[in-house]
């Protein structure tokens, strides 16, 4: 594809840790293989529960953390190998948004400050980063009087409307945002939420979109990865994933999901069991511990993601 | 009427700080059935969960003043002793917490904990109390009690834990529970089961529940009946359905227009509700969502009275009254 932004291929990370006692290492392989690929202007929704890897590979393609194996093309290179130095041209293109608007902003700095920041480290003048500064807050629909205000100040809306500003101050093309509205109040995350798409629309920004909400996910995404235990699942169009989906495990996440409108209530799907933990992954499909159609096979063979229908799936038995 | 459980009558909790007075509650009325499931609704700072904790008895700042009436089985709970409280609160209202992860003492074991709350209420013997804990978790769905009974809340997962705390709650067949965001914490998969098990164990213990949350979804999921708050108001009272269908007060249609929702068409944009919440510390004078309502006319610099039909359903707006009189 021409406009291809973001060719990820085969990704995996194992975090080593200490706790195994006697010197003895326990390993936790928290992607085990993730590929996809963005095009320009699109958001990729990832869904998943907690363990599943989504913020792992958020923080990976960012660079803020490296892979263990697997390569990250952006814009037709390489950046999995990439030392520090060598990524930091790189930093103003891709731009990370975290969680926590509360520890996101340095609490002693004046707002002006923190948006110029990243404009600062990559020597914009200082004329031209407060115009931009002003634009932005603009931009995010703060006030321009924000500039010398302090964090304490905002609101957790507010907060994370700066955090994005500040994202963008670089003219960034790949944004890459981690439960952006999840510490929000339902009425201000819909605010936010839109703010995202008109940022979109207007600055042609692709986005990948990390999130456990499957309203959230679905309103913002065109295309849908479902993670679960460090891998990809199910890959496939909002559309397709919400109202078709294929895997047991997709299928099972959206009916668990509470429905306003109990009219139209199916029969509701619930697993059983826990998610298993990284460190201890069930053998063969990681889901068969708790997949309503599991098969003898499941724990012995590994599905890959293959294309079925309009979808990528890994399970052994759909076809 | 004799089958009211727990009736709230002008219930008001405000904390003096530095900065003034928060008006955290206020004039809040409503009562509950037997075995009925009220689900109270709100943002941040909507006082939901201060009233259930004034209803507890739990705010005991000095800075806090709660007046108002806590009918619980006729008696004013906000009248009793500590002593008399004590008495009640685990035994015939108990409550659910949030975060599973702080609800229990990290240095003791599961079943110590569900002993103990058997053990201050009643003359139970060590032994049937051990019994009576593995019954309790095999009842909430904990694989393997008998061994998961001796074991430390280190090693339960966090949806184990909550089910854990569930039995806690449950263990002396309380008439009321108190939910606060019981599933907050948990991923959707575990919340799907706690959810259902709160249901099932309603229909067996015959207790009413109270349930707090954020999540529209998780309300309409578990009670029959739901309380919209707004800045330590109720704005709205209504049965599940006819508050999903017909949503009076225009905060909680608001409300539930931003709501990325699963179950209809996709849309461009989210209809929301402009500006900030409301800041507790200087409130609006008149209705408190003025300042983010659409519809405010001059009529609103005054407080709406909450208007409510025979059974106690309704909403604080004057476009209500103002539409009954027309």
């Amino acid at each position: 594809m021409s406009n291809e932004i973001l060719s990820v291929k085969n990704i995996r990370k194992i975090y080593e840790s200490s706790g195994g006692g006697y010197g003895r290492k326990n390993t936790v392989s928290a992607l085990d293989g993730v590929s996809f690929n963005l095009v320009q202007g699109e958001t990729l929704g990832i869904v998943g529960e907690s363990g599943c890897g989504k913020s792992t590979l958020g923080r990976i393609i960012s660079r803020l953390d490296s892979p263990t194996a697997g390569e990250i093309i952006y814009k037709g290179n390489d950046i999995a190998k990439k030392s520090l130095a060598e990524m930091r041209p790189l930093r103003k293109e891709i731009q990370f948004i975290f969680q926590d608007p509360y520890a996101s902003l340095n609490p002693r700095r004046q707002i002006g400050a923190i948006i110029e920041e990243p404009m600062r480290i990559h020597g914009v003048s200082k004329e031209e980063r407060r115009t931009r500064a002003h634009d932005l807050l603009e931009k995010v629909g703060l006030d321009k009087n924000s500039y010398e205000k302090y964090p304490h100040e905002f609101s957790g809306g507010q907060r994370q409307r700066v955090v994005i500003a500040r994202a963008l101050t670089l003219k960034p093309e790949l944004i890459i945002a981690d439960e952006p509205v999840s510490a929000l109040d339902v009425s201000i995350q819909a605010q936010v939420l839109n703010l995202f798409k008109e940022l979109q629309d207007e600055m042609e920004l692709t986005y990948i979109f990390v999130a456990h909400d499957l309203g959230v996910v679905r309103h913002i995404s065109d295309r849908i990865a479902v993670m679960y235990l460090g891998k990809i699942v199910e890959l496939g169009s909002v559309e397709e994933i919400y109202n078709n989906p294929q895997h047991p495990y997709t299928k099972a996440l959206l009916s668990a999901n509470p429905r306003i409108d109990q009219s139209a209530k199916s029969t509701r799907q619930i697993l059983t069991g826990d998610i298993p933990s990284p460190l201890s992954r069930p053998s063969g499909c990681s889901f068969h511990t708790r997949c309503p159609i599991a098969v003898p096979e499941c724990s012995t063979r590994e599905p890959d993601l293959r294309r079925i229908g309009a979808v990528d799936v890994a399970c052994n038995l759909v076809v | 009427m004799a089958e009211k459980l727990l009736e709230v009558k002008n219930l008001c909790v405000s904390f003096k700080t530095r900065k003034g007075v928060v008006r955290a509650v206020n004039n809040l009325s409503f009562s509950i059935n037997h075995g009925e499931v009220l689900g109270i609704v709100g943002e941040s700072g909507s006082g939901k969960s201060v009233s259930m904790s004034a209803v507890m008895g739990l705010i005991k700042d000095e800075n806090a003043e709660v007046t108002g009436e806590v009918l619980f089985n006729g008696e004013d709970l906000l009248k009793k002793s500590d002593e008399e409280l004590r008495a009640i609160r685990g035994k015939d209202i108990a409550m659910v917490f949030q975060d599973p992860m702080t609800a229990l003492t990290p240095v003791y074991t599961i079943g110590w904990h569900i002993r103990e709350q058997l053990q201050l209420h009643s003359n139970i013997s060590d032994k049937d109390a051990k019994a009576r804990a593995i019954e309790l978790l095999e009842e909430v769905g904990i694989p393997d009690p008998a061994k998961r009974v001796n074991q430390y809340p280190h090693e339960f997962s966090g949806g184990m834990r909550q089910r854990a705390i569930i039995a806690m709650a449950l263990s002396l067949n309380p008439k009321l529970l108190i939910a606060d965001e019981p599933t907050t914490a948990l991923d959707v998969t575990i919340q799907a089961q706690i959810l259902d098990l709160l249901e099932r164990l309603r229909k067996t213990h015959d207790s009413s529940i109270i349930i707090i949350t954020h999540d529209m979804g998780v309300i309409s999921e578990l009670s029959s009946e739901v309380l919209v708050m707004y800045a330590g108001r109720m704005v709205e009272r209504s049965t599940k359905s006819s508050l999903f269908a017909y949503p009076q007060h225009p905060y909680t249609k608001g409300l539930m227009n931003s709501v990325p929702r699963v179950d209809r068409a996709r849309t461009s944009r989210l209809e929301t509700i402009s500006g900030q919440p409301a800041s507790l510390l200087n409130l609006p004078s008149g209705c408190a969502f003025r300042s983010r309502c659409s519809s405010a006319h001059a009529a609103c610099t005054e407080q709406p009275v909450f208007t409510a039909d025979s059974n106690g359903y309704g909403a604080a707006c004057f476009l209500l009254i103002e539409g009954a009189r027309s």
